[in-house]
């Protein structure tokens, strides 16, 4: 096809434009707007068939009180303090899981690996939410876990509602979406260098740190990017699994939207969060960019 | 790595599959549990499918789950396929950059933001949210995960052959139709399935862009899981496995061919 090619871009990007782009120039609208009790509840909007007027009362209307107010209250810091808190001890726990998981799948027979790879996948074509879900009837007081462990004469535990429980759900949710790019990455390593590094006298373990791992380290990035920038913002493990004291930013935006029903705050949040995401998602992109260049 | 797999290969795969699979093999037993109590096994029974099949709500959002599903694939499909021979194929338009990021964006952004950002889109047009706002906001989060997965099939794909074609006077809407999509259909197809499935899940943006007559299955069970664990869940959640395992399993028998994963 020639160099006219880019015409097929044209539908999906004027889509996307619509769709994903203008959406955001909204929330960023509406988190400088003030709460009132209308439908939509917030003040101003922007009216324009009263032409250059409209326009003015608009921008006159604007504040920047949301924000303010998100400095002042700790409750909103303290939530983005403890979702990114989680993310990260989520995504090192992921790894932890994953890696040893992706490193025997890529040392498995050809065969074999097929298999490995589609049992990863599956779980991954299943809901999220019934997902979450099963492990509801295993933490809870009266659960599955605690019928175990008194067999064992293991005293009960309680896990349900607490931070455990979030990071079960979560290390659990997302272990595909770190198997798979470490897989990929260590599939690909030539086992003839580790030889090399044995015959010259290298120890398994100082092979492994010294050749394999920085082998495997764009896996390990895109793994952790995939994994830890939607855990910032995850809502449905910490609403399910955390109890009502589960702090956490995207917990945070659903319940100023649904039940204080105030937008602006739930916008001015989810712009902070926005901003907070950027520098992960570009260096998501750039690695994704890269990946692709280096097959073509 | 020609040496077997280690002990310890073998135990951290295996480890890892259970961690996997046992919770939903467990879930899948609960719902054939005769009694109410999820954790108490009190014989076989099927009587909770039974009672799902007289629950008129759920079968309503079975429906309207499936319908949002079929349509937005579908157009996710076509949009995310041209997206990726846009992005592949289409040099450096103007622009390109500020595209790329829109396609790569939505695969990680968290779906709480998604949401709001197309309520307030919706708001802002006027429109009522319902059925069609619903696969609106389907179509627009599962696109890009089309795009990606039909760019990685593209990039593979030996251009020369395109090349030939329009050498031998072959204008380029029938290249693509004659030579490029019979060699990208599997990812097209993958593609397909996969914003099929994500519709299908699809929680969060739902719960923001759906309106008072679109409750979907998702939703259904949301609220339903808040009120605490039942039986019933777990029987709607046991079908949902089975249809997915299903187009799995025949996606494997059929096709054979190779699906990549959106990463």
């Amino acid at each position: 096809m020639g160099h006219r090619s880019w015409l097929a871009a044209i539908p999906p990007y004027a889509w996307l434009l619509v769709f994903f782009l203008f959406p955001f120039v909204l929330v960023a609208k509406l988190s400088v707007s003030h709460t009132v009790l209308a439908i939509p509840p917030y003040a101003p909007t922007l009216d324009l068939s009263r032409g250059a007027a409209g326009v003015r009362d608009f921008i006159g209307g604007l504040s920047g009180d949301t924000y303010r107010r998100l400095g002042q209250d700790h409750l909103y810091l303290a939530a983005y303090l403890s979702s990114l808190k989680v993310a990260a001890i989520s995504t090192a726990l992921l790894l932890l899981v994953g890696y040893p998981m992706a490193y025997g799948m890529a040392r498995a027979s050809p065969r074999s690996r097929t298999l490995l790879l589609m049992a990863v996948i599956l779980p991954f074509w299943t809901s999220f939410l019934i997902r979450v879900y099963a492990w509801i009837a295993i933490l809870k007081p009266e659960g599955l876990l605690n019928l175990v462990l008194s067999w064992l004469h293991f005293g009960p535990v309680e896990i349900l509602n607490t931070p455990t429980a979030v990071y079960i759900g979560v290390v659990y949710s997302y272990l595909p979406f770190m198997v798979l790019p470490l897989y990929a990455a260590l599939e690909k390593l030539d086992p003839t260098l580790l030889e090399a590094a044995a015959d010259l006298g290298a120890t398994p373990w100082r092979a492994f740190w010294r050749v394999t791992f920085p082998l495997s380290r764009p896996g390990v990035a895109a793994g952790s990017l995939l994994c830890f920038i939607p855990i910032v913002g995850e809502f449905v493990i910490p609403d399910l699994l955390g109890g009502p004291q589960s702090l956490m930013i995207g917990r945070t935006i659903w319940t100023e939207f649904f039940a204080n029903r105030d937008w602006p705050s739930a916008s001015a949040v989810a712009i902070v969060l926005l901003a907070t995401l950027t520098l992960p998602i570009l260096a998501y992109q750039h690695q994704q960019a890269r990946a692709l260049e280096g097959r073509r | 790595m020609r040496r077997g797999p280690s002990w310890f290969n073998i135990a951290s795969v295996g480890l890892g599959l259970a961690f996997l699979y046992l919770p939903i093999v467990l879930l899948v037993a609960y719902s054939f549990n005769a009694g109410r109590l999820v954790t108490v096994w009190s014989g076989f029974s099927t009587r909770w499918y039974a009672a799902l099949i007289e629950d008129e709500e759920m079968r309503d959002a079975a429906w309207i789950t499936l319908r949002v599903g079929l349509i937005s694939a579908s157009a996710a499909t076509v949009l995310g396929t041209l997206a990726a021979v846009g992005l592949v194929r289409g040099g450096l338009f103007r622009g390109r950059l500020l595209f790329a990021g829109m396609i790569y964006a939505p695969l990680v952004m968290p779906e709480v933001i998604m949401g709001l950002s197309l309520l307030l889109l919706f708001v802002a047009l006027g429109q009522a949210r319902g059925f069609w706002t619903l696969t609106a906001a389907h179509t627009t989060f599962t696109l890009c995960y089309v795009a990606v997965v039909v760019q990685a099939r593209l990039v593979d794909f030996d251009r020369s052959l395109e090349e030939a074609a329009q050498d031998l006077g072959c204008p380029p809407w029938r290249t693509f139709l004659t030579v490029t999509l019979p060699n990208i259909a599997p990812a097209v197809a993958a593609g397909w399935m996969l914003a099929f499935t994500l519709s299908l899940d699809d929680l969060v943006v739902a719960s923001f862009t759906s309106g008072p007559g679109a409750t979907t299955l998702p939703m259904r069970i949301y609220s339903q899981v808040r009120l605490g664990v039942s039986p019933e869940i777990n029987a709607v959640c046991t079908l949902l496995i089975g249809a997915v395992a299903l187009g799995v399993a025949l996606w494997g028998l059929v096709g054979r061919a190779r699906t990549r994963a959106p990463v």
